[in-house]
């Protein structure tokens, strides 16, 4: 950065200095590259370039993509907007979007509230405090393949499976955990929750030292208890993480892909099928060549309802974040 | 001078850059390059050994060809983005059922040219070169076997359960006792079925519904008729259900793939399953079977005049985008490694010679490719190698030259299995499926599929 700058410093008094004689400024592709334009340029193509090839590309060719019928070895040909006909009318659709919305509700129940009860009983920790953040965030760590088959394992619905072995203990299950329509789904958000938990428990962690300790301790000489601080000082302060965490929650769970993948494959009878689930059986699905229109078509509208969905979001929710 | 000096420098190394560019040229149009399907993911060492053995065998004799082993296992999703991402290898196997179409669809190169120079081409059966070519009359793909569905069983767990090993079950009502019988006896599942959203639950399903004497569709194309929802079906899935929630037998495990049951049985934790004759050389290769449990026999076919077995089959093909070199080595690497051993007596017993040298399994079960006639004489030329346990799967080869095979559902069958999956799956998963109703789903589904031809 210093290289940068010095290389740069001394041009900058001498446009000032002819800014200075000719009063008005004119800026002229000489004034650029001497202003350091082309450095500029320069440093920006790699970032261009990254960008370009592997975040904007793709995305004007899906939009392309969805307009097409094609299977990548012969030539393409134009359908207008059949592919997203084709999604709409698809029976399995609806149990898509339905299985989504219960994923991302029983992620919002349990998986929400979890990280941030959490991460107000790990600072009121004294001591050791390291440790217990180590261990939130543990799970994060492993590599979430890894970590679905792990739990595959614990999920073994025999009497002899992992979970069902300590619930045994207690004289409950053996449960079906992965191998009954009314389980998986739950069981999936379970394993979810555990290995997500611990990023969003280091990011309260962070917001609750911004907290002011003054708060604290003029609620306490109002006598308030540790509820009414979470209540009346915690959470207020912490609101505008708390949105932003929700709404990247959501967006997050509505695009569910490796759980139902890993562990079930959407099945049993389509019980997990989600949405991104299905673009990859769109896609890939079908050993004869995918249906990548289709797949595509599919993408657009996810990331349609997501892209309006956060803005009603952030409508909605602006004057109590800003309040 | 300097600048003279300069340009004679220059002048020598273009010289010596041309002359590495003739090089290079002139290496690359006498040596040839291609990759093939090997072993499957996780196969044994002796396995990779054997296969690298054969590479180099063939290397030695086609000196101009290099050939490099790329693991490979079929399965659909796998399989279609590597053929949309360019990144199968020039030699690849795919399915009975799917060639065709992917040779109508420009997706496997056109072999005819190379095919028809083999000294045993005309001696192909022609129903199963028939799977190989496509609507065009090309060639677009060579059988490497052909199986039938069978039984296969754990002896072991027969013996515990009271059952006699060499008695396994003919009729599916015995089939469901049996099952019930290891299970209550010995705690083991009694019978277990792939159950996977990746065709296979439709699959054997099918195979099912066959040896009861149904169909899953008439007539051929975009025309053919899904029956799906026929009484066979619903009488299969009944069965099913009935071992599931009434006899307890099937275990707790329903969503085994291809692989994961192979694994279930080999480990010992399953007492009957269907799958291809020719599954043992997986058993061995991949999980390690201890060859006494194993037991094969036919599939219970019900008495009537249109049960069936189902047979199938892997055939190899090439990439569309190889050239002509590349073509010509693939098709000398497919005779050599595939079809050879079935018709050359000399390179089929070298062979089985190097398979027996690496503890692989020689003798394993499948069908002619070529006539009856041709595999008995094959068999004769191996004998000597066979380590399969031969007596054991006796049940199975008095029995499959009575059976009557049908082929899998010609128009759209990945499609018409995967609308299966879901209802094969409900039914192993929720006590209250309403059977006729799902069926009716899956048809319409599947009728969809095959009028688009997908």
């Amino acid at each position: 950065m210093a290289v940068i700058d010095s290389s740069r410093e001394p041009a900058l008094p001498s446009t000032r200095g002819l800014s200075g004689v000719q009063a008005v400024p004119r800026r002229t592709p000489i004034t650029w590259v001497r202003g350091g334009g082309l450095t500029t340029l320069l440093f920006l193509l790699p970032l261009l370039f990254v960008f370009g090839a592997f975040s904007w590309y793709p995305i004007v060719r899906t939009v392309i993509m969805s307009l097409q019928h094609t299977n990548l070895v012969q030539p393409a040909t134009w359908v207008g907007f059949r592919n997203f006909e084709q999604v709409w009318h698809d029976p399995l659709f609806p149990v898509a979007v339905k299985n989504t919305a219960y994923f991302a509700g029983l992620a919002l129940l349990f998986g929400y509230p979890i990280p941030l009860v959490a991460a107000v009983l790990m600072s009121e920790v004294r001591k050791r405090r390291g440790i217990y953040s180590a261990l939130a965030y543990l799970p994060v760590v492993i590599p979430p393949v890894v970590a679905v088959l792990l739990w595959k394992v614990f999920y073994d619905a025999s009497s002899l499976g992992a979970f069902n072995t300590v619930l045994g203990w207690v004289h409950l299950g053996p449960y079906p955990w992965l191998q009954s329509q009314g389980w998986a789904m739950p069981s999936l958000v379970l394993e979810s929750t555990w290995a997500n938990a611990g990023a969003t428990v280091i990011i309260y962690l962070a917001a609750l030292t911004g907290v002011q300790t003054e708060l604290y301790e003029a609620a306490s000489v109002d006598g308030a208890g540790i509820l009414r601080k979470v209540w009346h000082v915690t959470l207020p302060q912490l609101r505008g993480v708390l949105l932003v965490t929700m709404i990247l929650q959501i967006i997050g769970t509505a695009q569910v892909f490796l759980e139902p993948y890993l562990f079930t494959s959407g099945g049993p009878a389509n019980a997990t099928l989600t949405v991104l689930l299905m673009i990859f059986n769109y896609a890939f699905g079908n050993s004869l060549g995918g249906n990548y229109g289709a797949a595509t078509a599919l993408s657009l509208m996810l990331a349609g309802f997501l892209a309006v969905f956060s803005l009603v979001y952030l409508r909605a929710t602006r004057s109590w974040s800003t309040r | 001078m300097k600048s003279l000096r300069r340009i004679a420098t220059a002048v020598a190394v273009a010289g010596l850059v041309a002359a590495c560019a003739t090089a290079t040229a002139v290496g690359s149009t006498k040596t040839v390059t291609i990759s093939v399907a090997s072993l499957i993911p996780g196969s044994t060492q002796a396995a990779v050994d054997q296969f690298n053995a054969q590479v180099r065998e063939f290397e030695k004799a086609n000196p101009a060809i290099k050939v490099k082993p790329v693991e490979y296992q079929w399965t659909g999703p796998t399989f279609a983005a590597k053929l949309a991402a360019g990144t199968l290898p020039t030699v690849f196997e795919v399915p009975f059922t799917d060639a065709r179409t992917l040779g109508d669809n420009g997706q496997l190169a056109d072999l005819t040219s190379y095919v028809k120079k083999l000294p045993y081409y005309s001696k192909y059966n022609p129903a199963v070169l028939a799977e190989g070519t496509d609507a065009k009359g090309q060639i677009i793909a060579l059988p490497k076997g052909a199986y039938a569905q069978a039984l296969h069983y754990n002896r072991a767990l027969f013996k515990e359960a009271g059952l006699d090993p060499n008695k396994p079950p003919t009729t599916w009502a015995q089939l469901r006792a049996d099952a019930k019988q290891i299970a209550q006896k010995t705690g083991k599942t009694g019978y277990a079925e792939m159950a996977k959203d990746d065709n296979t639950a439709g699959w054997i399903l099918t195979t099912v519904v066959y040896s009861l004497g149904g169909r899953m569709e008439v007539g051929t194309g975009t025309s053919a008729k899904a029956t799906l929802d026929n009484p066979k079906t619903i009488q299969a899935l009944n069965l099913l259900k009935a071992m599931r929630w009434t006899d307890n037998s099937m275990g707790s495990n329903f969503e085994y793939s291809w692989g994961d049951i192979n694994q279930a049985f080999a480990g010992g934790s399953v007492g009957m399953y269907i799958s291809g004759s020719d599954v043992y050389t997986n058993l061995v290769q991949a999980s390690n079977i201890n060859p006494g449990i194993y037991g094969l026999a036919t599939i219970p076919l019900a008495k009537n005049k249109t049960s069936g077995v189902l047979g199938g089959g892997t055939l190899v093909g090439v990439r569309p985008d190889a050239n002509a070199a590349a073509k010509a080595a693939a098709v000398k690497w497919i005779d050599f490694f595939y079809e050879s051993p079935l018709v050359s007596k000399a390179q089929a017993v070298r062979n089985a010679q190097t398979l027996v040298a690496n503890k692989q399994p020689v003798g394993v079960p499948a069908l002619p490719l070529f006539n009856k006639a041709q595999y008995d004489l094959a068999n004769t030329w191996i004998k000597p190698f066979i380590n399969v346990p031969l007596t054991q799967m006796k049940p199975f080869l008095t029995g499959i030259f009575k059976q009557t095979l049908i082929p899998e559902p010609e128009a759209s069958t990945q499609s018409v299995y995967h609308s299966l999956d879901a209802v094969v799956e409900a039914v192993l998963t929720n006590k209250n499926t309403n059977v006729v109703q799902m069926l009716q789903q899956a048809n319409s589904t599947a009728q969809a599929a095959i009028q688009q031809g997908t």
